[in-house]
């Protein structure tokens, strides 16, 4: 399963910044808060997480060294 | 899960305990469990608990006046939080926070007490985890005086790379910024121009160090 950003469905007012920023349409209002589906456009730009305003959405890196690499 | 001798065994604060008197510390010691995101310990509040990280990762931070985050370091599995309140009788110095689902094992500060009583063993453990802490954030303090951003960058990307071996914490850029004292951007702008450099790749949610000798230098670690 391709991971997408984490939504803190606590944190999530619904404003719907994210979604209006996010350019591959991985993010979408349902009953007043935001929940993220699985697309393959999704390029981990944390634009999404840079404008929530609630620090709601968090899209977290793995650090990993080359030739460590699971 | 209950609390496993095994795993009280590979802490530093039970080192060079025995099997029986590891059985003796155990059954002090609770387990706790957190989601990403919970509060473990609040800034300014009484210490009662220290907790060691069993699974996952936690973050300990400070946060300023007009909601600025300082991260003072992630406690990974075998590591512990909240010792200093602890031993010093006071008030938490830092919050600390799940930064993903997290198993813990803790101990009472009175259950501590005792066991530090009986086994003087760890008590010397205690001195070596602390002093190993004063280290920390001394080189904290030498990032923050001598190093650029983006040397403080590679630095942490080094730290946070891990072995290869057990769970690696994930981290957001701007938990990143957090950790070495810098604005979001900054990290952002970073990254693309090590990038540029040939020394990381990202890979949609992964940065990857391509060229290890590269970014020790950068990070002054060479």
């Amino acid at each position: 399963m391709r991971e997408m950003p984490i939504i803190d469905q606590d944190k999530c007012q619904g404003c719907g910044l994210c979604v209006s920023v996010c350019a591959c349409g991985a993010l979408v209002i349902v009953a007043n808060t935001v929940q993220a589906i699985e697309v393959n456009k999704c390029l981990w730009c944390t634009l999404c997480e840079l404008v929530c305003p609630y620090g709601a959405i968090s899209c977290p890196f793995e650090i990993v060294i080359e030739n460590d690499q699971p | 899960m209950a609390v496993q001798v095994e795993f009280l065994k590979s802490i530093p604060y039970f080192s060079g305990l025995s099997d029986a008197e590891i059985d003796s510390v155990r059954k002090y010691i609770f387990e706790k469990k957190a989601e990403r995101g919970e509060i473990l310990s609040f800034e300014g509040e009484p210490a009662n608990v220290l907790y060691f990280v069993v699974a996952g990762a936690v973050k300990v931070f400070k946060t300023s006046a007009d909601g600025k985050e300082q991260i003072f370091s992630i406690i990974r599995p075998g590591e512990s939080f909240n010792d200093v309140p602890i031993l010093s009788s006071g008030v938490n110095l830092v919050s600390a926070a799940a930064m993903g689902a997290v198993v813990l094992n803790a101990i009472k500060k009175n259950d501590l007490e005792v066991v530090l009583r009986e086994y003087p063993r760890v008590a010397l453990n205690v001195i070596q985890v602390l002093s190993r802490r004063v280290q920390e954030l001394v080189s904290l303090v030498e990032d923050f005086s001598f190093r650029h951003v983006t040397g403080r960058v590679a630095k942490m990307l080094l730290e946070y790379a891990g072995n290869g071996v057990g769970d690696r914490p994930r981290l957001t850029q701007q938990e990143m910024a957090s950790m070495i004292g810098t604005a979001r951007e900054m990290v952002g702008r970073s990254l693309k121009n090590l990038e540029a450099e040939g020394v990381i790749r990202m890979e949609r949610n992964r940065i990857i160090i391509t060229d290890p000798k590269a970014i020790r230098e950068m990070a002054g670690v060479a």
